[in-house]
């Protein structure tokens, strides 16, 4: 099993490599970007068989370690 | 007195900590974050400055999982007073010690330099030699500075006397170099028994250096 988490700022936090990326790409003539965030993508293999049983240890590790709920917002994905 | 150093892979201001508390008179010992207990006797634990972890996933994040934290926890709850500088006060927030987070600095550069710092409480054991309005010159050094907390939080640090230092310039002016909430440089915890601050007094220990505004400061944990 293999769980893809996605880590971004939560909205509301001031995304500063966000707001620089999105600058950035309007200077350079993608005029049409409106908003930019950046986060992380953290990719887990696991031996779990059970999908459900997975996506609720990846949540126990976001809790843990993986984001900071006091500024950071998290999804999880699993894949078989 | 009796200082306990926590030292993590990756912490680099451990000696520099080391330096300014034995030239204060104490007895320092460095504590690996492997071991599993905080030395008997010990007065005040220092979460010292660094990078620990390369501070790889986010800046403390990966310390908070060591041994020693789970012994600092019961030190804590215990009444034991605890000081983080800089990555040591990433650390502390990270483990739920201290309130709010540290992000990435605003302007998103490393910043490495002197900065004044207004003392805004001083009813603590760590600031109690300072006086309230006194600017202090202190270097900062920190790539993830940015104090963040939200409205509720930070309402309930004014409220409990929990915010310490503010950077501001020489005059005691607001002057924030990295997009921390209010300007803040430094916080403890309700009990005060936790202190955490991104500047380091510890570099600040000789004027030959600089400044030795830091003395003033760590002296507060020695003598009442």
């Amino acid at each position: 099993m293999k769980a893809i988490v996605s880590v971004f700022l939560k909205n509301g936090v001031l995304d500063s490599q966000g707001k620089a990326v999105q600058h950035a790409l309007v200077h350079h003539g993608f005029e049409s970007v409106q908003d930019v965030r950046v986060g992380k993508q953290i990719i887990i293999k696991m031996d779990e068989p059970d999908a459900a049983a997975a996506k609720e240890k990846v949540a126990h590790m976001c809790e843990e370690l993986l984001a900071n709920t006091v500024i950071e917002d998290y999804e999880i994905e699993i894949q078989a | 007195m009796k200082v306990g150093i926590i030292q993590f892979p990756g912490t680099n201001c451990e000696y520099d900590t080391q330096y300014a508390f034995t030239s204060l008179g104490c007895e320092t010992q460095i504590l690996w974050h492997k071991e599993e207990s905080i030395p008997n006797g010990t007065d005040l634990v220092v979460v010292a400055g660094g990078f620990s972890y390369g501070d790889y996933l986010r800046s403390g994040a990966i310390a908070k999982m060591s041994p020693i934290m789970k012994a600092l926890k019961v030190y804590v709850q215990n009444g034991g007073k605890v000081l983080g500088i800089c990555n040591g006060f990433q650390v502390l927030t990270e483990a739920g010690l201290l309130p709010g987070a540290l992000k990435r600095n605003e302007g998103l550069h490393f910043i490495s330099t002197h900065h004044h710092l207004k003392v805004i409480n001083n009813d603590n054991d760590f600031l109690r030699h300072c006086a309230v309005n006194q600017v202090v010159n202190i270097p900062i050094a920190h790539h993830d500075g940015n104090f963040y907390i939200d409205e509720e939080g930070l309402q309930e640090l004014y409220a409990n006397n929990q915010v310490l230092l503010k950077y501001t310039d020489a005059e005691g002016n607001i002057d924030n170099p990295n997009g921390s909430v209010d300007s803040i440089a430094g916080i403890c915890n309700k009990t005060k028994n936790v202190f955490g601050l991104m500047p380091h007094p510890e570099r600040a220990m000789e004027s030959l250096l600089g400044s030795n505004d830091g003395r003033a400061m760590l002296e507060g944990f020695i003598h009442a």
